[in-house]
């Protein structure tokens, strides 16, 4: 286990923009922004999502979150016909038709996102005016707000940003001195964070997404955002030019990674250092041996991660420096370096950073490196275990709480499992 | 513009990705946004492939349309056809570059490749999936065959008598039900038959394979939804006839093994029988399952049937004339097949349900009030939603949909298969008779959800009586199987208030027809204008619906 004491500073690290970066364009393996909706809905129970969209939309959404759901959804897809092409005033009443019978039939939707798609875009389909139209006839009963999945513009988890995005104009303002945490999270590691806060007496702590879309957190001058996830960046933005100040961390993933990052947040409320290590420390203890049941695995092991859901830096580096994984070649779909600098700077100068993708080339460079452990998107994963490679389905990485330190052992042991199971079955 | 929940097809450019990702030796280049490839995780997970689908996706952004995507289309065909060293290409588009309109397939077909290209227009707004697969196996069939149709005219030659009679099975693609097991079946009739298999088409075919259809003697058509539109080209251009039963159930497979031998000139007495030393024995099992005593309680069960609609149309056959259950209701959302389904409906005294919305068929589920439900991997949702016994009979299917052990549903071992997956999810007939009689016992708290619904409130001593097998772990009930979902929630406003004595008396029916009873003896009720439930309008009911 590392030493924390011996740690790098963990400022925006001097020197990482000069780490060279494969960039790639070609051929991209990757989820478009509506697939954030999956878990969006879950997180927002009072909120509805609305794509509007095509065929692929409902069926993308459906095989990404299909299996997991039993009711009736609270998203779905209004599916553009021919009709609505031929004539886009045609096609605006009858967004603002499906949108009203929606809302009657779930009387229990407070806040109603209009999500565009990549057939939306293209054909110019103004969602904000739609949500202007809904909203004269709909508030204050429902909240009508738009942002785009689109792939065209999107990657994955960048929807949650957008999504998170079209939330920011309708927070309340608020000078109130308060700490605004940025980024979905599962219920049980904010209920988790929250007692890490409380016991280092900062507060009060509010989070974006709340649980509740209908009750969004106030922002202004006093508000301190500290960022849970690397793929809010410009949520961020917009949080800062509504007065909120950005705390430069890395993410709360591994026992490393949550310590600075709730430091980050006890130096902003000038919380002693004894006191915070007399909060973290058994929290660090216990997500150490939580870590430590895999380590084993893991050591020495090399990692190639293929970009996916924007968290694969801060995964190496939780692997790289905690479970003393050797570090091949770690594609993001996209470096927002503003975002991710703190993180850089702790890998290793000898790993590969790719940004962008051109699969065909990046699975040549793969077969070439001969990882023991592979992490990327479903529709890769078998046919790398069938060429003989351990893949860990990358998607789970978003659906599981991973955050925290109370989850750093499972974070681990989601690497380590396939591993595992490898050295179980017989030959 | 229609909301949509659930979506049972695809976008037609997945059914043309089924087609190349069925077959060998074929890459389909597809104009598309990022995103669109997700569409790989279908085959890669629902159906376990071990090789990603044969399918180069331009993965276009929102910079890339300023400029040239046309120059993408023909970077990524040609990268493709490099890589990949094709002996066909596909080239098409989904839904957003439809929109843009760079005509991919016509850019490709001007690139002077060494190999066939065939452009594909599969219009994204109006088609599906079915549709787009169908059209893709047609368009692929046409293209390599074309200088090969004889003159129109041409009498086929006749078979020489010292060749077998040769057949091509068409329509088997990936993510089928249970097409993998169904040809491995059908090819073990035919050869019983003493007729070979020429080609299987798309499955694991080539372009060589496409070629040599001709050289059959005729067609299987065994997935209209796929195969049809290539049938009747073949039967047209080649003369070539192809066969209409679709092989699924006892029945069915009979008919079909009569169909098959006339086509091929052959005897099919000995595939109708079994022999057990001198006695003679159908050919299924289930044929004389379907006739020992245990199968009694099958008897009137009400059965709603919902799917593609050759899976539908067979499923209906086998429930009525095999099984013995009465059918509640029937519906398929291949609107291209809706003429031949309604047809039937009609002959089942019922109206067919034509309808891709999830919403529209949850709500004829539960209207229609059935004991088993056999759909898709929406109807199992909606099934455990209101607590009905489902079994999956047609895709769009889940994982365990795909069983790793051999489990066709076509022809006589198909016939088995259906029988074991169709009786397993109902309560059995001897434990349905304990559960009457002894409804008062403590181990049948109405709060346990029953042994066949899955295993979330199991007791903690084993009951005697719960026989049935628990569905595969994957498929736990919901806990709100529990509930049962007596009253579908559109009709408890219109709720008739119940006598408490009465209201007693209803608790004393068993769990699993207790909603049906207190539904049927409402409308009994409402029918009569009676203002409360009492006893007798309880039995008066039970005497006046006979159940």
């Amino acid at each position: 286990m590392t030493d924390l004491s011996a740690l790098p500073p963990t400022s925006a690290g001097a020197g990482c923009d000069e780490r060279p970066v494969l960039r790639e364009r070609g051929q991209r393996e990757v989820f478009c922004g509506l697939t954030a909706i999956v878990w969006l809905h879950r997180k927002m129970q009072d909120a509805f999502f609305l794509v509007v969209g095509s065929r692929t939309c409902a069926h993308l959404l459906q095989s990404a979150a299909g299996v997991m759901i039993f009711a009736e959804p609270r998203f779905g897809t209004a599916i553009l016909g021919d009709r609505d092409l031929a004539g886009l005033a045609d096609a605006n009443d009858e967004l603002d038709r499906l949108c009203v019978s929606l809302l009657e039939r779930r009387p229990d939707v407070s806040t109603l996102f209009l999500v565009g798609s990549c057939p939306s875009e293209v054909i110019k389909l103004d969602l904000a005016k739609a949500a202007e139209r809904l909203n004269a006839q709909l508030r204050p009963r429902v909240r009508v707000v738009n942002f785009s999945g689109s792939g065209i513009e999107t990657t994955f988890t960048q929807g949650e940003d957008n999504a998170l995005k079209c939330l920011v104009p309708e927070m309340p303002a608020s000078n109130e001195r308060q700490l605004l945490v940025v980024g979905g999270l599962a219920d049980v590691i904010e209920d988790q964070f929250v007692r890490v806060f409380d016991a280092l007496g900062i507060g009060p702590v509010n989070f974006l997404p709340a649980r509740r879309a209908g009750t969004l957190p106030a922002v202004g001058p006093g508000t301190v955002m500290l960022p849970a996830q690397p793929f809010v960046g410009d949520t961020v933005r917009m949080l800062q030019d509504r007065g909120a100040q950005l705390l430069s961390a890395p993410y709360p993933l591994g026992a490393e990674g949550t310590t600075e990052w709730f430091r980050a947040a006890a130096k902003a409320w000038g919380v002693s250092p004894e006191r915070f290590d007399e909060v973290t420390a058994p929290l660090i203890a216990r997500a150490k041996a939580g870590i430590e049941r895999h380590r084993a695995r893991l050591e020495g092991k090399s990692l190639f991660m293929l970009p996916d859901s924007q968290l694969e830096i801060p995964l190496a580096r939780f692997l790289q420096r905690e479970a003393g994984m050797n570090l091949l070649e770690i594609g993001t779909p996209y470096l927002d370096r503003r975002m991710i600098s703190t993180e850089l700077a702790w890998l290793p100068a000898s790993t590969v950073v790719s940004e962008g993708q051109d699969v065909e080339r990046q699975l040549d460079r793969l077969r070439t490196a001969q990882p023991d452990l592979t992490v990327c998107g479903l529709g890769l994963a078998n046919p790398l275990e069938a060429e003989g490679f351990a893949t860990k389905w990358s998607i789970e990485l978003v659906f599981t709480p991973i955050q925290g330190y109370d989850q750093a052992g499972d974070l681990a042991e989601l690497f380590a499992r396939p591993l595992e199971r490898r050295a179980r079955l017989a030959a | 513009m229609q909301l949509t929940l659930w979506t049972y097809e695809g976008p037609p450019h997945v059914g043309a990705m089924r087609i190349a990702a069925s077959m060998k030796g074929v890459h389909y280049v597809l104009h598309a946004p990022q995103g669109d490839t997700y569409a790989d995780l279908l085959f890669t997970m629902i159906e376990r492939q071990d090789r990603r689908p044969p399918v180069t996706y331009t993965t276009f952004q929102a910079r890339d349309l300023g400029g040239d995507t046309s120059a993408m289309v023909i970077r990524a065909v040609s990268e493709a056809y490099e890589r990949f060293q094709p002996e066909v290409m596909l080239v098409g588009e989904s839904c957003t570059a439809e929109l843009i309109q760079d005509q991919p397939g016509t850019l490709a077909a001007g690139m002077n490749l060494p190999v066939p290209v065939v452009p594909l227009e599969l219009p994204a707004y109006t088609k599906k999936e079915n549709w787009g697969a169908a059209e893709t196996l047609y368009r692929l069939v046409r293209s390599l065959l074309a200088d090969r149709v004889p003159a129109p005219g041409t009498v086929r030659a006749a078979r020489p008598a010292d060749r077998r009679p040769r057949a091509n099975l068409l329509g088997p693609t990936a993510l089928g039900f249970r097409n993998r097991d169904d040809v491995i079946e059908i090819t073990r009739l035919l050869s019983d038959l003493g007729i070979d298999v020429n080609a299987v088409v798309p499955a694991s075919a080539g372009a060589d394979d496409i070629r040599r259809l001709p050289e059959a003697d005729f067609n299987i058509d065994l997935y209209p939804e796929v195969g049809r539109s290539t049938a009747l080209w073949l039967q047209k251009s080649f003369g070539m006839p192809y066969t209409q039963t679709v092989p699924m159930g006892h029945g069915a497979t009979c008919d079909f093994v009569r169909e098959v031998a006339a086509l091929a000139g052959v005897d099919p007495t000995p595939v109708l029988s079994r022999r057990d030393g001198d006695r003679s024995l159908a050919p299924s099992r289930a044929h004389w399952y379907t006739r020992s005593v245990d199968a009694n309680y099958l008897t009137g069960k009400r059965v709603f049937i919902f799917g593609d609609a050759s899976h539908v149309l067979a499923a209906a056959r086998i429930a009525t004339e095999e099984m013995g259950f009465t059918l509640a209701g029937i519906g398929t959302y291949s609107r291209e097949f809706a003429r031949d389904v309604r047809a039937a409906a009609a002959r089942y005294g019922l109206e067919a349900l034509i309808a891709d919305d999830y919403l529209e068929v949850e709500k004829a589920i539960a209207a229609a009030a059935p004991e088993l439900v056999l759909g898709t991997q929406m109807e199992r949702h909606i099934a455990k939603r209101l607590g009905i016994a489902c079994a999956v009979i047609s895709a769009p299917m889940h994982v365990q949909d795909v069983p790793a052990r051999y489990s066709p549903v076509y022809g006589f071992e198909g016939a088995n298969v259906l029988f074991d997956t169709w009786v397993h999810p109902l309560v059995m007939g001897l434990e349905e008779h304990l559960l009457h009689m002894f409804r008062d016992d403590f181990e049948f708290r109405d709060d346990r959800p029953a042994s066949h619904l899955g295993v979330t409130s199991a007791p903690a001593a084993p009951a005697p009586v719960h026989a049935a097998e628990a569905p595969a772990p994957a498929d736990v009930a919901t806990p709100a199987a529990a509930s049962l979902a007596e009253t579908p929630a559109d009709e408890r406003a219109a709720e008739l208030p119940w006598a408490a004595e009465a209201e007693r008396e209803l608790r004393k029916i068993p769990f699993f027809v207790r909603g049906k009873a207190r539904r049927n003896t409402e409308r009994f009720a409402r029918d009569r204008g009676l203002a409360t439930i009492t006893v007798d309008t309880l039995y008066d009911a039970k005497a006046h619906f006979g159940r």
